[in-house]
């Protein structure tokens, strides 16, 4: 049924549709509101879970990779410095374990200097820790993101976690229309979780071991890889059934928009999509040829799929709310699309914006675009000169 | 925020698609906070900030001595404002005033001085965009009991005294 609420509440909804057995996490801004509500439902008796409290999100990281490591369908969420950074040494630990994990990260600036506003810093840090990623453009696409990570995370051939992340703010406190499924309509789509093996004092086995330097470390990442890589078609089939079950397919791991004779072509995550969908509408209706190529899945990397989707473009400008410092491109996303049309004479150039809540307007999209005509990229957009 | 997000769930019950976010300044009580709400027929994918409102809701005339509150309001606007004596400058030309003494209001019905749904009467009667019944439809899911009825009592209230002509 259609409803209006708030992004946080929508994912708390979602969260408790997924009916986890334990939910462990440390209330961060702006994720504070999903836990809250998530809790309010534990202690009302409307989901059934075990909710542990915790000093800190490294605690309640581990909480939660004890509770997958003993069976359980476990979910958390969190943010920023520190939620997402202070779990980081648990989050490759939960990869390379193999625990189906899905946890929601409110997207947010990393310190220092402090900020508690949006950007995409934090998840795209930990791109490279074995979890996938899915970014969602609007609170239904990242509430239906839930139902279909569970799905892909809990496949015996994936059996890795993941990230569902959507902007900070910018989606977690925006109050729009969602249409929040029944608890009949998710059962049917996410069957209960059926560990691979699990710790069990009657049938013991370990987890997460000492590999001696020369002998199994390698095969281990390398299996933790091609897991990954798998993911990505269980998440399309996920999304795929998912549209078939409730209309809305998520089968593409990028979604094209306007992209037919485009002259250039945006990239882009997150909810910053809708604002470039409405500055190419008016771009197109001036004559200008621009299109949209959002991604929603981050890791596994779609090269394939982006490389379609930008076949014959010209120009190619990625939006980067992260910056990868030190690095040529600056973004994080430009160089591996770049890396995914190499070879067909298409530019490729980051555009760093939006970073601790800088408000991103459509003529900025439309400056991006010319600055992307004229070959000039690879830069920050919209840095305030007179405070340099 | 709650007047943001009374005003989008009154809109989308009026059956239009809507839209509402804030924008903290920093995160204490007191400290000056901006909302947004848009509606529309179709469904909203625009995310940045309002600069060029068609309507401003002011809860506290006395921000407008510090915050250009009225930046960017179209000429043919209308500007909503809580005030006690009306005694502030700086509203542009073309844009239709509307004052109202909500916070007394609010003491008066609710026996505090929050201004979210008298103001939201107020804007419903102002503008026309959101239906009363709406409005009381989105009070009743948010609060419950006689402090609905209470709120649903401020905010018609509001719209009357708007209906009449300001005070």
């Amino acid at each position: 049924m259609m409803q209006i609420m708030e992004g946080s509440h929508a994912v708390a909804e979602a969260a408790k549709l997924c009916r986890p057995e334990v939910v462990s996490a440390y209330p961060i801004t702006p994720q504070t509101h999903i836990v809250e509500r998530l809790a309010e439902m534990v202690a009302d008796g409307e989901l059934d879970a075990e909710y542990l409290c915790v000093e800190s999100e490294l605690s309640a990281l581990s909480v939660c990779l004890g509770s997958s490591a003993a069976g359980s369908r476990v979910y958390s969420a969190t943010s920023s410095q520190g939620g997402l950074m202070l779990m980081a040494e648990v989050v490759f630990n939960v990869a390379g374990m193999r625990q189906p994990i899905v946890m929601s990260i409110a997207n947010r600036a990393l310190g220092a200097p402090l900020s508690i506003w949006n950007d995409q810093q934090d998840s795209i840090s930990l791109r490279d820790a074995g979890w996938f990623h899915l970014y969602g453009e609007d609170v239904q696409e990242m509430t239906d993101q839930h139902f279909i990570a569970y799905k892909a995370a809990e496949q015996h051939d994936v059996l890795l976690p993941g990230f569902v992340c959507f902007d900070g703010f910018i989606l977690s406190h925006t109050y729009e229309p969602v249409d929040i499924p029944t608890q009949e309509e998710i059962d049917a789509f996410l069957p209960p979780y059926v560990p691979y093996n699990k710790l069990d004092a009657k049938a013991p086995i370990s987890m997460g071991m000492y590999a001696p330097p020369p002998d199994y470390y390698m095969e281990f990442r390398h299996e933790t890889d091609q897991a990954l890589q798998r993911a990505g078609a269980a998440i399309s089939a996920a999304g795929k059934e998912f549209g078939e079950m409730f209309g809305r397919d998520y089968s593409g791991h990028t979604e094209s928009y306007r992209m037919d004779d485009a002259d250039v072509a945006f990239v882009a995550l997150g909810s910053l999509c809708g604002t470039v969908k409405d500055a190419i509408d008016e771009m197109r209706a001036d004559g200008i040829k621009a299109g949209l190529v959002k991604i929603r899945t981050f890791r596994p990397f779609p090269a394939t799929e982006i490389a379609r989707a930008l076949a014959g473009v010209p120009k190619v400008a990625v939006l980067e709310k992260n910056i990868s410092l030190g690095s040529a491109m600056k973004g994080a996303v430009g160089p591996e699309v770049k890396d995914a049309v190499t070879g067909t004479g298409i530019d490729v150039y980051s555009y760093v914006l939006g970073l601790g809540g800088r408000d991103i307007r459509k003529k900025d999209i439309r400056a991006i675009a010319a600055l992307a005509e004229k070959g000039v990229g690879n830069t920050f957009y919209g840095l305030r000169t007179e405070v340099l | 925020m709650t007047a943001a997000e009374l005003i989008a769930t009154a809109a989308f019950k009026s059956g239009v698609y809507s839209q509402a976010f804030p924008a903290f300044g920093v995160e204490r009580r007191g400290a000056p906070v901006q909302a947004f709400v848009r509606f529309s027929d179709e469904k909203v994918r625009l995310r940045s900030q309002i600069y060029e409102p068609d309507y401003i809701v002011v809860q506290d005339s006395s921000l407008i001595a510090d915050v250009d509150v009225f930046s960017g309001l179209k000429a043919g606007g209308i500007a909503l404002v809580n005030t006690e004596n009306g005694n502030f400058e700086g509203v542009p030309e073309g844009v239709k005033l509307i004052t109202i003494d909500a916070t007394s209001l609010a003491l008066e019905i609710l026996g505090l001085p929050i201004t979210n749904t008298t103001l939201m009467g107020a804007f419903a009667a102002a503008t026309g965009e959101i239906e009363l019944e709406s409005l009381e439809e989105a009070l009743r899911e948010r609060f419950s009991g006689s402090l609905a009825e209470k709120n649903i009592a401020a905010a018609r209230r509001a719209y009357e005294l708007v209906k009449e002509g300001g005070q």
